[in-house]
């Protein structure tokens, strides 16, 4: 028996049976899932009604447009405040040592609910109402850390004779920016934005935390019907909202494949 | 020479990095046109050179003028200078065009006048049709001709190439040199060269500057820094060599290897002792006669393509290196012949270490940081301010770091014939130079002890 198995961990291709398995049950097996309940209805039987029902819905189209719309602001914001983090973190005249990078990452290791509840604690204390301000603020203090780091990488990574290069053709300190710096280090943004925007526009725990349960996102809307057992509708919402994540996936994509170097976590 | 005849003036330029030294009192002038090549080995601060001249880095103390305008602290991009790195450098978000067009861009020239002369300089390094490549495609040599023509494409007054072709293959850089030479024509601008490669530099170069641990050892045309080499290190790094200690009897009279010889040289004085330079090619060899200055046995023969390379022994012990073509067998007895033109003689830069150092009491000073015990001095007291000599060969090597007073790493080796002349660099960050029979290899770590019999203290 033992020898069996030792002569089937031999082949090094076995190795990857355990994965595998992992895969088809825990990623493969419910995306399948979610697909077969999205065209079926209550009864199992093919159906188109539960995207109908999306589309001739239109409180459910706007949730789901205010959702993209938090999202690009969210993911906006965290980069404007993220590329100057991290160009300043990952510049040697400025930043020498490592211990401020960690402490620009230190808010991940603490649970986002954790977080969000001390947002909303904060705010209280503050007198700062909640609403669409405090869900924008929470998603950016939430998922900045994403933005910083994947650029962070990229920047630091970067070749230094290139940076030489491009002053040694007559640019300046700004052109040296726009030129080669902010050009270069594109993959990480790309990956920060993937980082920032797929979570935000899934998310309903910040959602329902910082407003009070007043503004409702597209996460939350499909949390509330799989919740009330409308299970062939929320898979239908999921479904919609996956592909809209795969789109800006592919979106992005296409620039990472070229440009292997990129630091980024995806 | 008018001032306005050099093109770039480098003026007693020193470079610390810390406490480190890495450039000490340089002083280079290069004229309109020449091809100046830096060479060195690694360490010595060429490349250190190279970028203050382009201005990445600004000096610790002294001036450099390029076209005559003083740019000691002017940033690289406004000086008129470009730069080929030694990795290329290319930007990979480019495809070639876009690289080759990057300067003129930025000056903001006319979209037809970037693109012929892009055109141009794509021609002049025979990469014409490369235009839309990606850089990433382009093979190693590709890479450094698109690295070239982004360089030369801005017209600039001089041209800095950092080891451009250290990354090619032999005969890619072969090919690359001739090139290389011949742009340098067409074009009638100055390059500034570092490279490690002495024969690069001998192939290349109007000038050479050769330089050792942040110094200019000497600066001279290829003929004259092969064929008079100032000193023992550049005589060694400079093409294969025979180096041996000599003694100057008199003007045109040397005597070295045990037998005195007649040579050219003079005004060294009497009986000084004097560092001897022979290319092993212009040893003569042949079977013993009486037309035989030195005779010996052939320890090793080696074809090396177009000649033979021998190592020869003579009866008292001096190895010589000779190149022929004809070989003999080993242990065969030969004969060997040197004219006078092929002997050169150097003046040696130290015949003994020389320290600052303290008495301590009247049988110990201390110099290099440490405590030697040495000959009774009645006549000096303690705490007096001293030198000492000790001489090349009463430095004694530790295998073993402890047992020594002192302990250094081995910097530099140079073989003189029949024993090694060291350099070590000691802890106490000062050189003692050390003459030895035992085989030492770079880097490695040693404890050093001084005889006390062999302490000279001078007042």
């Amino acid at each position: 028996m033992i020898n069996k198995i030792a002569q089937h961990l031999e082949k090094r291709r076995n190795w990857v049976i355990p994965y595998v398995v992992f895969l088809a049950v825990f990623v493969v097996l419910p995306l399948i899932l979610i697909a077969i309940f999205a065209f079926t209805d209550s009864s199992s039987n093919f159906t188109l009604d539960n995207f109908a029902k999306f589309i001739s819905h239109p409180e459910a189209i706007n949730t789901f447009i205010y959702s993209i719309g938090i999202a690009v602001i969210t993911t906006l914001i965290c980069l404007l405040l993220g590329y100057p983090a991290a160009y300043i973190l990952s510049n040697p005249t400025f930043n020498k040592s490592h211990a401020m990078v960690l402490l620009f990452i230190l808010p991940m290791w603490i649970n986002i609910l954790v977080r969000t509840l001390a947002t909303v604690a904060l705010f209280d204390f503050l007198k700062i109402p909640l609403g669409e301000n405090a869900l924008v603020f929470g998603m950016v203090y939430n998922f900045l850390p994403f933005m910083i780091y994947p650029i962070y990488n990229t920047l630091q990574k970067m070749d230094q004779n290139l940076i030489e290069a491009t002053q040694d053709l007559g640019a300046n300190p700004f052109q040296v920016f726009t030129k080669t710096v902010l050009p270069l280090s594109m993959p990480g943004v790309v990956s920060g934005i993937m980082m920032v925007f797929m979570p935000t526009i899934s998310t309903f725990a910040i959602a329902e935390l910082l407003t009070m349960n007043n503004i409702k996102l597209f996460g939350t809307t499909i949390q509330e019907n799989i919740n009330n057992g409308m299970w062939n509708y929320g898979a239908a919402l999921s479904l919609i909202m996956l592909l809209l994540i795969a789109i800006t996936s592919l979106f992005t994509g296409n620039d990472e494949s070229s440009q292997n170097e990129g630091g980024g976590i995806i | 020479m008018q001032k306005s005849d050099y093109i770039i003036s480098v003026k007693g330029v020193s470079k610390n990095f810390g406490s480190k030294v890495v450039l000490d009192d340089i002083n280079l002038y290069v004229k309109k046109g020449e091809f100046v090549t830096i060479l060195g080995p690694s360490g010595c601060g060429k490349t250190t050179l190279l970028r203050l001249i382009a201005g990445f880095q600004t000096p610790s103390e002294g001036t450099i003028e390029i076209a005559g305008e003083e740019v000691t602290q002017t940033p690289p991009h406004k000086r008129l200078v470009n730069t080929v790195f030694q990795k290329y450098a290319l930007f990979p978000h480019l495809n070639v065009y876009n690289n080759i067009a990057f300067g003129l861009k930025l000056k903001k020239l006319a979209k037809e006048l970037i693109e012929k002369k892009v055109t141009q300089a794509l021609k002049m390094v025979g990469m014409t049709d490369y235009e839309d490549r990606d850089v990433d495609t382009l093979s190693g040599g590709q890479q450094q001709r698109v690295a070239i023509a982004r360089a030369i494409v801005n017209e600039p007054e001089v041209l800095l190439l950092d080891e451009p072709l250290a990354a090619l293959d032999l005969k890619m850089r072969k090919d690359m040199q001739m090139e290389l030479k011949e742009m340098h024509k067409t074009l009638g601008i100055s390059f500034v060269y570092v490279t490690h490669d002495q024969e690069e530099a001998l192939t290349l170069s109007d000038t050479i500057v050769v330089m050792s641990e942040g110094r200019i050892q000497q600066i001279g045309t290829p003929i004259d820094i092969y064929n008079e080499p100032i000193n023992s290190f550049v005589a060694d790094f400079i093409g294969e060599s025979n180096l041996l200690n000599g003694t100057m009897i008199q003007d045109k009279k040397v005597s070295f290897a045990g037998t005195a010889f007649d040579c050219v040289d003079k005004g060294f004085g009497e009986n000084t002792p004097v560092d001897i330079v022979i290319r092993p090619e212009d040893i003569y060899i042949f079977e013993p006669s009486d037309a035989a200055m030195l005779t010996g046995t052939v320890t090793s023969s080696i074809f090396k393509g177009v000649h033979y390379e021998m190592m020869i022994e003579t009866a008292n012990g001096y190895e010589f290196m000779v190149q022929d073509y004809h070989t003999f067998p080993v242990d065969h007895q030969v004969g060997l012949l040197i004219k006078p033109f092929d002997i050169h003689v150097m003046k040696k830069e130290r015949v003994c270490n020389t320290f600052d150092a303290k008495m301590i009491d009247s049988t110990h000073v201390e110099f290099l940081g440490t405590t030697f015990e040495c000959n009774e001095t009645p006549n000096i007291e303690a705490g007096a301010e001293v030198q000492v000599e000790v001489s090349f060969k009463h430095v004694i090597l530790q295998d073993n770091e402890e047992e020594g007073a002192l302990t250094g790493v081995v910097k530099f080796i140079l073989y003189k014939g029949d024993h090694y002349h060291l350099t070590i660099l000691t802890d106490w960050d000062e050189d003692i130079f050390v003459d030895t029979t035992d085989v030492w290899d770079d880097g490695d770590r040693i404890g050093i002890t001084i005889d006390p019999g062999s302490i000279r203290v001078i007042p």
